[in-house]
C-alpha cells in the first residue's frame, strides 16, 4: 500500500474553501450500522506479529494524549503523569514520549513545568468539559485562558444539547468560535459519540465540526457510558477522508476512553491504516485519549523482547 | 324453421379473438364422427404472438394485489356459472354424457372458487421468516416464475385446462395454453369468459390445433419459464423435457392417473401454486 | 485557508517516526503441522475407503504453490455402480427405516465433528482450494457445520413443513458439488438430503476433493451406516456416470449453467428429480442516497470474496451516475488495499485462483474487456511468483453488450455499467439471462423493497452482499436454475409428498 492511499484532488482548492454548515450537511449521507460495524470487526481480526507488532506498540505510545481528567487531580498527580509521559519506561530507551498530557485547564501550568523542552505537547479540555451545558463567553473564555496558561491544544465539547434538538447552526457556530479563540492551539473537537445516538449523527456531527474549523475530531469525553468504538472511529475517518478529498484540509482522529488494551490499540491502527493509508499514520493525524492504556502497551512491549508474558507489578501506575 | 348461426371458434391471444396466422384449420369431429367445428390450426407464430402478449402481461398481473387477483378469479366462478349451460352443451357435443358435462363445468367453476382463495394465501403457506444467525432481517416470499406454457389435457378438456391454468395465474403468472387437440370447443368458449370477467389482455392465451406442430415450439421458445407437460403425450414427454432445458425451464407434470380431477386434496392443492412460484429471499441489516 | 499543520512544529515522536509510510504486517501463517492431508485418497463407499475399480488416481495440487497435495482416485462406471447400489442398500436396509429422530442425531454429529475439527478443514480447504484462510476458518467450515445442525433438527419434524401431505424420501440421492466452496457445498447437499431420509452418492469437483474425503472420515467417526453417504471423487465423466445411472432417483448439481443444461437434458424421460444451482451475473446496484462508503465494502466483498469464484458474486456494478466518480475514486483506493498472496496467511484478503484453467479462462475474458474499450483498473500489488494469481480487477466504460459485461467470469473482475433512474437500473439488471441475485444499496426503505420486488433473482441483498446462513433459501430465477437450498424450501427437493 503506498502513502496516497488517498487520492488528493479536492473539489475546489482550499483557497475557495467555504466555511458552511450547508456543505457539512450535504455531505451526511446515512450510515449503514451493521455493515460499518462488520468493517470495523473485520479489521480487528488482522494478526499483528513480530515486527509490525513492535512498531505498531511503539506508534501507539508517541500517539498518546496521556489523560488525567478528575476533580481530585492534583499537582502531584500531573507531575507523576507527565514523568510517565517523558520516560514511558525508563528501563527501555527505544520507546518513545508520548504526544501529549491531557488535563483540565486549572492543571496546564504544571503540565507546562513538567514537560517544558521535551517534546511533548500540552492539551487541556476546555468549553465547559464534559457536558458543554454553559455560556458560550464562558466556553471562549475558557479556552483562551487555557491558551494563555500553555495550552497548545484545546479538547473542546460540543453542545450535544444543541445538536440533539437539531440546532446544527449552535453547534457550527460554537466551535468556529472556540476554534478562533484557540489562536495558534490545536483544536479538537469532542463529538460524545456516545450521546449521539447512531452513526448517521455521528458523521453529521463530524463534518460540521470539520467544516467549522476542528484540526482533529474526537470521539468521547471518556465521561459517558459509551465510548469510542472501532466502528464509530471508522465512520469518522470516512468523514475525514470525504472532507480531504472535497478541501485538500487534512484533519486528525482522536478516538478517547475505553481502550485500555494494547490489542484494541492495534487494531485502531489497523482500522487508520487500512482507512487513511500510511500518511495518517502519524501523531499529527491520529491520538489516542486513554490513561491504562499505556501500562499495557509497556507489557506487551516487554514481552516481545523477553518472550515472557508480564505481571502489572512491574510497571508503575502514576 | 329458423337456422341457427354456428359459432366460428378462433383462437385467444392478448385478449382478442384472431383467426390463426396460418389460415389453416382442423375437423373437429364428434362422437359419432360428425363434423362440429372447423377449429384453428395454430401456428408456431400465433405461439409466438401468444408468448409476447403473455409476457407483455406479465408485470401487470404479477403486479396486481393478491386480493385483486382473487377477486378476478372469482368473477372466472361467477361466469362459469352463468354460462354454464352453454359449457354443458360443447361438452355433450364432443361426448360427454349430460351428467359427465354437468359434473365437470361444476367442478371447474368450484376450482376456480377454490383457487380465488388462495390468491392472498399461498404466500403465507409458502413465504417464511428466516432465522438467520446475525442482525439481519431475512424473509423468503413467493413470486410467479413468469409466463408459463399449458399443453392441456385431452380429457376432461374443460377441467384439466382450468385445472392447469388456475394454479398458474392466481399466482401471478401469465400462459400460453395449448388446448385439448380433441376436444377444443369448449376451451375456446372459455376464452370468451377470460374476455368477459376482468383478466387483463394477455393473461391466457388459447391456441388449438395439432400438439405435435405446437408443443416442440412451445416448449423450445426461450422466454417461456415454465412449461405443464400434464397433456403432453406420453411418446413426447422426453423430447419436451429435453428442449426444456435449453433456457433451464421448469417442467411441471400433473398426473392424474391415480388422483383423477376430482379429488378434493389431490387434484387442487396449494401445491400445485408452488409448482409455478419461484422463492425470492431477501436480506436487510437490522440497525439504528 | 491552509492547513495549520503545515505552520507548526511536526511533533517528534521518538523511535517510531520514520518510515511511516508504510506498514507491512509480518507474514501470519496459519500452522499447517496439525492437518493431517493423506498421500492418496480411496473412494469411500459402503463406509470403508475402497480403490478404484479404475486403478487410477490423479493428482490434486495447491494453486498457489503448484505443489502436489495428494492423489485422488477416479471413480469410473464400475464404481459410481457400486456406490450407487451400497446407497441404495442402505436405504432400503438402514435409513429409511431408523427413527427419525435417530436420524437427527447422526446429523447432529457430523455437525459437532466438524466443528471439533473445524482449523484442520479450514487448513485443508485453504490448501487446496486457494482460498484465504480467514474465510475458509469464517465462513466455509463454521457455515458448514451450522448447515448440519440445521437440518439434523428438521429430520424428526418434516410433516411441519409440508402441511397436509405425507412426506417420504425421495430414494438415493446423485450429488455434484463445485470447487468454489467444496466443504460448505457439501454440506448444502448433503445436510437436506440425510435429514429427509436419503442415502447419497456425492461428487465433490476434480480440483478440490481433499475435505470432502476428510468429511468421509468424519462420517465413518459418526457411525453413520455404511452406505448413507458415499463419496466418489473423479472428473466429468465420474459426473455423468452418476446422473445417468439408472438407480439414482434425484440429482442435485451445483456448477455451470452449461453443464447443469447439459443434465437437465440427459435426465429428459426419466423419472429423476432435478435441481440445479447455476452460473450468474449478479447486479449490485448503488442509489446516489446510498451509504456510500458501506457500499463500497458492499462492492468488494461482492466481487472479490473468494477470488470472485462465486455463482452469485456481484459483477456487474450498476452506479447511478451522480455518484460514478466518487464510488469508482473510492473503489480505486480500496482496490488498493487488499492484500493479495499466500492464501494461508491471515492477512491474506485475496489468494489464489483455483486452476490454471480458470486462471487462463480469466484472463481471457479481461483481454476481451480490453479489446471492446472498456477502461481497466487493476490493484498494483505484487503477487508471488508460482500458483495462479489474478489481481482484484474492474472495468469502467463497459458497454452492456461486451463479454465482460454478459458473461459469467467467475474471477475477480468487476464491470461497472451506470443508470439515471430506478425503471433503468430495474431494466438493466434484469436483462441476463441469469436471475441468481443482486445487490441494492439505498437509504430508502420504500425504494428497497421495490427493488427487491422487480428484480428477478432468487437472492436479493439489500445494503449487505454475499450473506449466507443455513436458514436462509438460496436458488436462482431462470438460467441460474430451479430449487432450493437452505432453510424449509431446502427440504422440497428431497421429499416425495403424497
Amino acid at each position: 500500500m503506498s502513502e496516497s492511499l488517498i487520492t488528493q484532488q479536492p473539489a475546489f482548492p482550499p483557497a475557495l474553501f467555504r466555511r458552511s454548515i450547508a456543505d457539512a450537511l450535504e455531505m451526511a449521507h446515512g450510515v449503514d450500522a451493521i455493515a460499518a460495524e462488520e468493517r470495523a470487526a473485520s479489521l480487528a481480526k488482522r494478526s499483528l506479529k513480530k515486527e509490525s507488532k513492535v512498531w505498531g506498540l511503539k506508534l501507539i505510545i508517541s500517539m498518546m494524549d496521556l489523560t488525567t481528567l478528575e476533580g481530585k487531580d492534583t499537582q502531584g498527580k500531573v507531575w507523576a503523569l507527565c514523568q510517565k509521559a517523558i520516560r514511558p519506561d525508563p528501563s527501555d530507551r527505544d520507546i518513545p514520549h508520548v504526544a501529549a498530557v491531557c488535563v483540565y485547564p486549572a492543571m496546564v501550568p504544571f503540565v507546562k513545568q513538567a514537560v517544558a523542552g521535551t517534546g511533548i505537547h500540552i492539551a487541556s479540555v476546555a468549553t465547559g468539559f464534559p457536558s458543554g451545558q454553559t455560556y458560550i463567553d464562558v466556553k471562549v473564555s475558557e479556552t483562551r485562558q487555557a491558551v494563555a496558561a500553555g495550552a497548545d491544544e484545546i479538547d473542546m465539547v460540543i453542545d450535544r444539547g444543541a445538536f440533539l434538538s437539531g440546532n446544527y447552526q449552535k453547534v457550527f457556530d460554537e466551535i468556529a468560535e472556540v476554534k478562533e479563540a484557540c489562536g495558534p492551539a490545536h483544536l479538537k473537537v469532542i463529538l460524545e459519540t456516545g450521546e449521539l445516538a447512531n452513526y448517521d449523527q455521528v458523521r453529521k456531527a463530524s463534518l460540521i465540526a470539520m467544516f467549522a474549523g476542528a484540526d482533529f475530531i474526537k470521539t468521547s469525553t471518556g465521561k459517558v457510558t459509551t465510548n469510542a468504538t472501532l466502528p464509530v472511529t471508522l465512520v469518522m475517518l470516512e468523514a475525514i477522508r470525504d472532507f480531504l478529498h472535497v478541501t485538500g484540509k487534512k484533519i486528525g482522529m482522536k478516538p478517547a476512553g475505553g481502550i485500555a488494551t494494547a490489542k484494541l490499540a492495534l487494531a485502531y491502527l489497523v482500522l487508520l491504516y487500512e482507512t487513511m493509508g500510511g500518511e495518517w499514520m502519524t501523531p499529527d493525524l491520529f491520538r489516542f485519549g486513554a490513561s491504562s492504556l499505556l501500562n499495557d502497551v509497556l507489557m506487551q512491549l516487554r514481552k516481545e523482547k523477553t518472550g515472557a508474558y508480564q505481571s502489572g507489578d512491574y510497571f508503575t501506575l502514576d | 324453421m329458423r337456422l341457427n348461426v354456428r359459432k366460428t371458434y378462433k383462437l385467444y391471444i392478448n385478449g382478442e379473438f384472431p383467426r390463426t396466422e396460418s389460415g389453416r384449420f382442423y375437423a373437429v369431429k364428434g362422437k359419432g364422427g360428425e363434423l362440429l367445428a372447423n377449429a384453428c390450426r395454430g401456428s408456431r407464430k400465433d405461439l409466438r404472438n401468444a408468448v409476447q402478449a403473455a409476457r407483455k402481461a406479465f408485470s401487470g398481473w404479477s403486479g396486481k394485489t393478491a386480493f385483486n387477483r382473487g377477486q378476478i378469479l372469482y368473477r372466472l366462478a361467477e361466469v362459469c356459472e352463468s354460462r354454464a349451460a352453454e359449457l354443458v352443451d360443447e361438452l355433450r357435443r364432443q361426448g360427454s354424457t349430460a351428467a359427465e358435462a354437468r359434473r365437470e363445468v361444476a367442478a371447474l367453476t368450484d376450482r376456480w372458487v377454490y383457487y380465488a382463495g388462495w390468491s392472498d394465501k399461498y404466500p403465507q403457506v409458502f413465504g417464511s421468516v428466516n432465522p438467520v444467525a446475525g442482525p439481519y432481517y431475512n424473509f423468503t416470499v413467493p413470486e410467479p416464475t413468469g409466463v408459463v406454457g399449458v399443453v392441456a389435457p385431452e380429457e376432461p378438456s374443460l377441467l384439466g385446462l382450468v385445472s392447469r391454468i388456475a394454479p398458474a395465474i392466481v399466482g401471478g403468472n401469465t400462459v400460453v395454453a395449448i388446448t385439448s387437440e380433441s376436444r377444443p370447443l369448449a376451451a375456446i368458449t372459455l376464452g370468451e369468459i377470460f374476455e368477459t370477467s376482468d383478466v387483463p389482455a394477455g393473461v391466457v392465451n388459447l391456441i388449438s390445433g395439432l400438439k405435435t406442430e405446437l408443443v416442440p415450439w412451445l416448449a423450445a421458445h426461450m422466454d417461456v419459464n415454465a412449461i405443464d407437460t400434464t397433456g403432453v403425450p406420453d411418446v413426447a414427454i422426453s423430447a419436451v423435457q429435453k428442449t426444456a432445458a435449453e433456457n433451464v425451464k421448469r417442467v411441471v407434470h400433473f398426473n392424474a392417473g391415480k388422483i383423477g380431477w376430482d379429488d378434493a386434496t389431490r387434484s387442487q392443492s396449494p401445491y400445485a401454486i408452488f409448482d409455478f412460484q419461484e422463492m425470492k429471499t431477501v436480506w436487510h441489516p437490522i440497525g439504528m | 485557508m491552509t492547513s495549520q499543520l503545515e505552520t507548526r512544529d511536526r511533533l517528534t515522536p521518538g523511535a517510531a517516526s520514520s518510515a511511516l509510510a508504510e506498514w507491512h504486517y509480518s507474514p501470519s501463517l496459519e500452522a499447517t503441522d496439525h492437518v493431517k492431508i493423506q498421500p492418496r485418497y480411496n473412494l469411500f463407499i459402503g463406509g470403508k475407503f475402497v480403490e478404484p475399480h479404475s486403478k487410477r488416481w490423479f493428482e490434486t495440487i495447491n494453486p498457489a504453490t503448484e505443489e502436489t497435495l495428494s492423489e485422488m482416485a477416479e471413480a469410473d462406471a464400475e464404481d459410481v455402480d457400486r456406490a450407487v447400489k451400497e446407497a441404495r442398500r442402505a436405504y432400503e436396509k438402514t435409513w429409511r427405516k431408523i427413527a427419525p429422530s435417530e436420524r437427527a442425531k447422526y446429523i447432529y454429529r457430523i455437525a459437532r465433528l466438524i466443528q471439533e475439527k473445524s482449523r484442520g478443514l479450514a487448513v485443508a480447504e485453504t490448501m487446496n482450494g486457494g482460498k484465504p484462510i480467514k474465510e475458509s476458518r469464517d465462513v466455509d467450515i463454521p457455515l458448514a457445520a451450522a448447515h448440519f445442525f440445521y437440518y439434523a433438527g428438521w429430520a424428526d419434524k418434516l410433516e411441519y413443513a409440508f402441511p397436509n401431505r405425507t412426506v417420504s424420501p425421495v430414494g438415493v440421492a446423485g450429488q455434484i458439488i463445485p470447487w468454489n466452496f467444496p466443504l460448505l457445498m457439501a454440506a448444502w447437499k448433503l445436510a437436506p438430503a440425510l435429514a429427509a431420509g436419503n442415502t447419497v452418492v456425492l461428487k465433490p469437483a476434480e480440483t478440490t476433493s481433499i475435505t470432502s474425503l476428510m468429511l468421509a472420515e468424519i462420517i465413518q467417526e459418526a457411525d453413520l451406516p455404511p452406505g448413507v453417504v458415499n463419496i466418489i471423487t473423479g472428473a466429468g465423466a465420474t459426473g455423468a456416470a452418476l446422473v445417468n445411472h439408472a438407480g439414482v432417483d434425484k440429482i442435485a448439481f451445483t456448477g455451470s449453467t452449461e453443464v447443469g443444461k447439459r443434465i437437465q437434458r440427459s435426465l429428459a424421460g426419466t423419472h429423476k428429480k432435478l435441481t440445479l444451482e447455476l452460473g450468474g451475473k449478479a447486479p449490485n446496484i448503488v442509489f446516489e442516497d446510498a451509504p456510500i462508503d458501506q457500499a463500497v465494502e458492499g462492492i468488494i466483498n461482492g466481487i472479490y470474496f473468494n477470488q470472485g469464484h462465486v455463482c452469485c458474486a456481484g459483477s456487474r456494478l450498476f452506479l447511478q451516475e451522480s455518484i460514478l466518480e466518487p464510488v469508482v475514486r473510492k473503489l480505486r483506493e480500496r482496490i488498493g488495499t487488499l492484500r493479495v498472496g499466500n492464501p494461508l496467511d491471515k492477512n491474506t484478503d485475496v489468494g489464489a485462483i483455483n486452476s490454471r484453467a480458470q486462471l487462463e479462462k480469466i484472463q481471457e475474458l479481461v483481454e476481451s474487456g480490453t479489446e471492446e474499450g472498456a477502461e481497466i483498473f487493476q490493484s498494483s500489488c505484487s503477487v508471488p511468483d508460482r500458483g495462479f494469481w489474478f489481481r482484484p480487477t474492474f472495468f469502467t466504460g463497459v458497454a452492456a453488450s461486451s463479454r465482460i459485461a454478459q458473461e459469467e467470469i467467475f474471477g475477480p473482475v468487476l464491470s461497472v455499467l451506470t443508470f439515471r433512474t430506478p425503471e433503468e437500473a430495474i431494466e438493466k439488471a434484469n436483462n441476463t439471462p441469469y436471475g441468481l441475485s443482486a445487490g441494492v444499496w439505498t437509504e430508502k426503505g420504500s425504494r428497497i423493497l421495490k427493488m427487491a420486488q422487480k428484480l428477478r433473482a432468487g437472492v436479493i441483498w439489500a445494503n449487505t452482499y454475499n450473506k449466507f446462513d443455513p436458514a436462509s433459501p438460496f436458488g436462482g430465477y431462470k438460467e441460474s436454475g430451479f430449487g432450493r437450498e437452505g432453510g424449509l424450501h431446502g427440504l422440497s427437493p428431497y421429499v416425495v409428498l403424497t
